[in-house]
């Protein structure tokens, strides 16, 4: 049975990793740029920005004081039982967001849209923002918390099956350009591509493609893979480098998630994470141990759905008695 | 490729910058400051401009130099501040705002992220003796967060809030920051984004164009955002 207080600690925990730590993968994804970035403006700007990851994790303060948009992502075990239910860990994120503004400390970004009533701890109405999963099999919760940023560098549109790749290549690097030029993007990113689904759903498996798969991770279908690999690479000839100077450094790494969609259309979004790339996540055993890794594993083969059934497990309906 | 970091030309500004100071300081250069800077952005902009309050006393005396930033700021119960991180937010929003500001504050130098056009630069900036600093990255919180050594008072921060309230930090050795625009209004960003765009039309060739154009499109990929 998994406790609310531990699930609020861990929480808290979480929110200073990602705000304080940049992930490993992401900074050896930026390392390995900055050996071949031939912008000398840009290359300045890796730089820099690598000495600004050396000083958060020395002084334990915000890599960026752009919070963005603390949230968090929850992968629940079928067989997970928790103390307070659903409602007691959606409780348990919102007072970790609160208290964690106040002791780390991060920016209190979160405002009402029209009134602008700064609560000054990153709650509000609909916010956090928790976005729920389930993995078959395990009694663990993993938690992951995502700072990201979230004025520029994400744009939607709907395409159709005629415009196919090119279609994709094109808005791809409309995106990047446009929002590449004075770095509004915060560019050299992680960039996280949806393809398919609704146009909800193609926002946030591109959001999701962003945020929670890690720098050297591909698709499991190899075709995507290559596609995933062949828009990187145009990314960074497009001659732009961080801040938009001259440079080649745009795309850390590309993932696509894609979902199924209308027969006559091929809604894509691109979301570009940024050069403070912050995430954490924690998994809580059933006995109420905690594991700490920068890895979210989201798109586990459930996540994607990848069989048209899923066996129901062995004991589900002992439990549903 | 190697350090550059040692490479580039890098002044150090003593603050308030007095006249003269900023003669000579070219785009590209990668300044560090100290002194008394200030936070200011929309809502202290609404507050003093279209509200009409008073610029807190002594304000233009004490700096010249304003920062489109919000920290990643504490209160604690004893009314202390902690301060860990500071980063810039994008300037360009801001531009209705600047001319008036600048004649009110006697601003000199403002900080923040992307710049502005160069057509206030041209119009607002250079009139008012003005240059533009951009920080680097986006985003060294850390670094700059290191450079605030303390904080003098914060305005308004019952009524703005946290993230909209004017912080007013005292600085050392507070950078890195790049000058985007000097006092002839030249602007970094503009000269970079020129020579990117001309590898722009090889990177579109043969892509064409999607079935369902969108409202206000344009092919001109010169065009930027701001």
């Amino acid at each position: 049975m998994i406790k609310y207080q531990t699930i609020e600690d861990a929480a808290r925990q979480i929110m200073a990793t990602a705000a304080i730590d940049i992930p490993p993968d992401y900074r050896q994804g930026i390392e390995d740029m900055a050996k071949w970035e031939e912008g000398d403006l840009s290359c300045f700007v890796l730089q820099t920005m690598m000495d600004n990851w050396n000083a958060a994790t020395e002084d334990r303060r915000p890599m960026c004081a752009d919070t963005g948009l603390p949230r968090y992502y929850v992968k629940v075990g079928n067989n997970a039982r928790l103390a307070d239910g659903f409602i007691g860990l959606e409780r348990a994120l919102r007072s970790a967001t609160a208290l964690a503004t106040h002791d780390i400390p991060l920016r209190p970004n979160r405002v009402h849209p029209l009134w602008r009533t700064d609560n000054n701890n990153n709650v509000g109405i609909n916010s956090p923002e928790i976005d729920w999963s389930f993995e078959p099999d395990v009694d663990w919760v993993d938690i992951t918390t995502v700072h990201k940023g979230g004025l520029f560098g994400t744009d939607y549109r709907m395409l159709f099956p005629g415009d196919g790749i090119d279609g994709i290549k094109r808005f791809f690097l409309d995106t990047l350009v446009s929002f590449g030029k004075r770095g509004l993007a915060c560019q050299p990113a992680i960039v996280g591509i949806g393809l398919g689904g609704s146009k909800d759903v193609t926002m946030v498996l591109g959001k999701q493609a962003a945020c929670l798969r890690t720098v050297g991770e591909s698709n499991p279908d190899p075709k995507i893979a290559e596609l995933e690999l062949e828009l990187k690479r145009m990314g960074n000839s497009i001659g732009m480098g961080a801040m938009g100077f001259v440079g080649n450094a745009m795309v850390a790494d590309c993932h696509i998630e894609v979902g199924y969609t209308h027969t006559g259309g091929m809604p894509m979004s691109v979301h570009t994470f940024c050069l403070s790339s912050r995430r954490a996540t924690v998994r809580i055993h059933a006995d109420g141990r905690c594991e700490y890794r920068h890895d979210p594993q989201w798109f586990t083969p459930y996540m994607r759905r990848e069989t048209i059934e899923w066996p129901i497990p062995e004991h589900s309906e002992k439990q549903s008695v | 490729m190697a350090d550059t970091r040692a490479q580039r030309k890098t002044v150090r500004l003593k603050l308030p910058v007095r006249d003269g100071d900023l003669d000579g300081l070219e785009i590209g250069t990668v300044v560090y400051l100290d002194g008394v800077i200030y936070t200011g952005r929309e809502g202290v902009y609404k507050k003093v401009l279209e509200e009409g309050s008073e610029l807190p006393e002594g304000l233009t005396e004490l700096s010249n130099v304003n920062f489109h930033c919000s920290p990643a700021a504490a209160v604690e119960d004893d009314g202390s501040y902690t301060v860990g991180g500071v980063t810039a937010t994008a300037s360009f929003r801001f531009s209705k705002w600047m001319q008036a500001w600048l004649e009110l504050s006697g601003a000199r130098i403002i900080i923040g992220k992307g710049g502005m056009s160069i057509e206030d630069y041209r119009d607002i900036l250079v009139p008012a003796a003005a240059i533009y600093l951009t920080t680097v990255g986006y985003g060294t919180g850390a670094l700059l967060g290191r450079g605030i050594k303390g904080v003098r008072v914060v305005h308004w921060l019952e009524e703005l809030g946290n993230a909209q309230a004017m912080w007013v930090f005292e600085v050392e050795n507070f950078g890195p920051f790049i000058v985007e625009s000097d006092l002839q209004g030249n602007s970094l960003f503009e000269q970079q984004g020129r020579l990117v765009n001309e590898n722009l039309e090889k990177m579109y060739a043969g892509l064409k164009a999607p079935a369902l154009a969108r409202y206000g499109e344009t092919d001109d990929r010169k065009d930027e955002l701001i």
